[in-house]
């Protein structure tokens, strides 16, 4: 397997404060990795970090993605690099059409037919996240990813919010983001993943290779995801 | 006579708002512009579109231009209902149109009404009789082509009960007319259930002064709405259109304005809620790229049962300008609903940030947040003005 995203010792700091203490994490091409971790301990500052937002500051380390050093690179050419990410928590943006910046993000001229699917064909004029809901802001976010068609994903807890009924669709798109369904049998893309999950549930529409534990501002644990998941429920990040 | 001697000493007042002009310095724009009989073919056609004025006026109901202080051109033939003159003509056939003249709109109010009024100013005259419809809207061009002069217009428009209207006014500069002075003193009478839609677009040079006197007066039952836009460098350039409404009328303002560098703007409007039921909306949105923004917004609640809001919004994307935000309320009973909001300041980062992590590059994000910002809390925005504000902001290089 061929590397997708490679950090090295990274350190960031967000908000005046020192976040990220080290992280080492090696992502391969195809790759489902699942993030675990307490409230605060790093996990969407890192994401950040890859995504290259200036919410959060790189202090120490590299990132390296696809064999090139983007550690100081612009979002934006991050995003064009292959690199997605769903916030959990994204800006409202007051007089953008959803429908504009999906167009804007797509290659695929036809990508608002695809709305209905994500049952967003009636958001597409609407100003971007103003009043959405959770499970709102979740099948917007997919939908753009879906028209971005990024290489790497990062996910920051896409079943958040999300109510029993709408679960089914996120995990499913989630799901052919990373996997080729036109054929009868689903067949995993070349897309690498960093997920952020709580309660796992995204794990049941999608398999994943790694799972992390990260405390502090470190990982300090790999294993199976889901043995790790049993593992926190049963003792918690033992703090 | 006494009234125009207290004119004549209004020549020397000067306007409420925005810098003093010395209107000594320009001479008198040409009566003898010439006609333009074609307006596809005319040489002033891409300044006229650039304002929204279409040549081959598919979708329009009729023109009227106006080159410097000429009545250039006037549709021969209009729909049924729909009266358009140049305001000298039509004072020689309607023996009543005196009454209107000079009766919204004080001609001692400023050195600029009182200019217009003692050099008796021709410009437009437009009539919706009562209960007709207007299909498609109508179009004004204020053109002016010669360097140092003043244009002085005087425009009468008339919508009478029942009857409705859209309106777009697009006003511009020659190039090598820049160092010039545009003065427009419109008086709008709209009767009882009417409804008026008045665009005006307007795009002049980095050294045209400009002074607009607007003026409504609603009947019952009336909306007006009210759509300014300036998307280019002007040099100084102060409007503060009033509108009076009576019984359940009702008023939209909605400014959309760019001061770039060297620019000084002085925008807003005011609207007095006389009738029992009446309601206003003040909307300002502008982007200052180094220029002088000033943003007025002023409602006056006079009858118990009113409602009204106003917003002043601004972005400032450069550095080396300023701008000011003024909204005022004024309540002279009890029972007013009056509101208002003010923000001035940056695009927030992570708005920006969120759109480039879709791929956008800086540029494109800012420019898409702006023409958001400028547009989208607008309802019903003509289709010329969003037409004319996605160009201006494509040239203005926001993300710079």
């Amino acid at each position: 397997m061929a590397e997708m995203l490679k950090i090295d010792n990274l350190h960031a700091d967000a908000g005046g404060r020192e976040i990220l203490r080290g992280v080492d994490l090696t992502v391969e091409k195809g790759e489902t990795c699942v993030l675990f971790g307490p409230n605060g301990s790093g996990k969407s500052t890192l994401l950040s970090a890859i995504m290259g937002y200036s919410t959060c500051r790189i202090t120490e380390g590299s990132i390296i993605f696809k064999g090139q050093d983007i550690t100081h690179l612009g979002v934006d050419e991050r995003a064009r690099l292959g690199i997605g990410m769903m916030m959990q928590r994204p800006p409202n943006i007051f007089g953008v059409k959803l429908g504009d910046l999906v167009k804007a993000a797509s290659r695929n001229p036809g990508i608002l037919d695809e709305a209905d699917n994500f049952k967003m064909g009636n958001f597409l004029e609407r100003d971007i996240n103003v009043g959405f809901s959770g499970g709102e802001i979740k099948r917007s976010e997919l939908l753009q990813l879906t028209a971005q068609s990024p290489e790497f994903l990062l996910l920051d807890e896409p079943e958040s919010g999300v109510d029993l009924e709408n679960i089914d669709l996120i995990g499913e798109k989630v799901k052919s983001l990373l996997y080729d369904e036109s054929g009868p049998v689903s067949v995993q893309k070349d897309v690498s993943s960093l997920i952020i999950t709580h309660t796992g549930q995204i794990l049941d529409y999608i398999g994943a290779d790694h799972g992390y534990i990260m405390k502090n501002g470190k990982i300090q644990f790999c294993g199976k995801p889901l043995d790790l998941l049993r593992d926190i429920r049963q003792n918690g990040y033992g703090e | 006579m006494p009234y125009d001697e207290s004119v004549k000493e209004a020549l020397s007042k000067k306007g409420a708002y925005g810098k003093d002009i010395d209107i000594d310095d320009y001479e008198e724009g040409s009566k003898d512009s010439g006609t333009v009989t074609d307006l596809e073919s005319s040489e002033y056609r891409k300044y006229m579109e650039h304002v929204g004025v279409v040549a081959d006026e598919m979708n329009r109901s009729g023109t009227l231009m106006f080159l410097n202080n000429t009545a250039s051109h006037c549709s021969p033939k209009v729909q049924e209902g729909l009266e358009l003159l140049s305001l000298s003509k039509a004072l020689k056939v309607h023996e009543g149109l005196k009454d209107f003249m000079w009766n919204a709109m004080d001609p001692a109010k400023d050195k600029f009404t009182a200019k217009t009024y003692l050099e008796d100013a021709d410009g437009f005259f437009i009539r919706v009789k009562s209960g007709y419809h207007i299909k498609n809207p109508v179009q004004s061009c204020m053109l002016l082509s010669q360097n140092k002069t003043v244009q002085n217009i005087h425009n009468i428009l008339i919508v009478e009960d029942g009857a409705s209207l859209e309106m777009i006014t697009g006003c511009s500069t020659v190039r090598h007319a820049n160092d010039s002075l545009h003065v427009g003193v419109t008086e709008i009478y709209m009767g009882d259930n009417a409804n008026l839609t008045y665009s005006m677009i307007h795009s002049w040079g980095n050294k045209t002064s400009v002074r607009p006197r607007t003026k409504c007066v609603l009947g019952k039952g009336s909306n007006y709405t009210n759509n300014y836009v300036i998307m280019n460098p002007v040099g100084n350039l102060q409007s503060f259109p009033v509108a009076d409404l009576g019984e359940r009328s009702s008023a939209t303002y909605n400014t959309i304005c760019i001061a770039h560098e060297g620019s000084e703007i002085d925008t807003g409007g005011m609207v007095n809620l006389n009738g029992a039921g009446s309601r206003a909306e003040i909307m300002s949105r502008s982007v200052s790229m180094g220029g002088k923004m000033c943003a007025r917004g002023r409602l006056v609640g006079n009858v118990p049962g009113v409602k009204a809001h106003l917003e002043c919004r601004s972005i400032i994307l450069r550095d080396g300008g300023s701008t000011l935000a003024i909204p005022e309320l004024e309540a002279h009973v009890a029972d007013v609903e009056m509101t208002h909001e003010a923000a001035v300041g940056k695009i927030a980062r992570d708005q920006i940030e969120y759109l480039m992590s879709r791929g956008l590059d800086e540029d494109q994000a800012v420019s898409m947040i702006v023409r958001g910002f400028l547009s989208g809390s607008i309802n019903g925005l003509p289709e010329e003005l969003q037409r004319e504000m996605d160009a201006a902001i494509e040239q203005a290089n926001l993300g710079d």
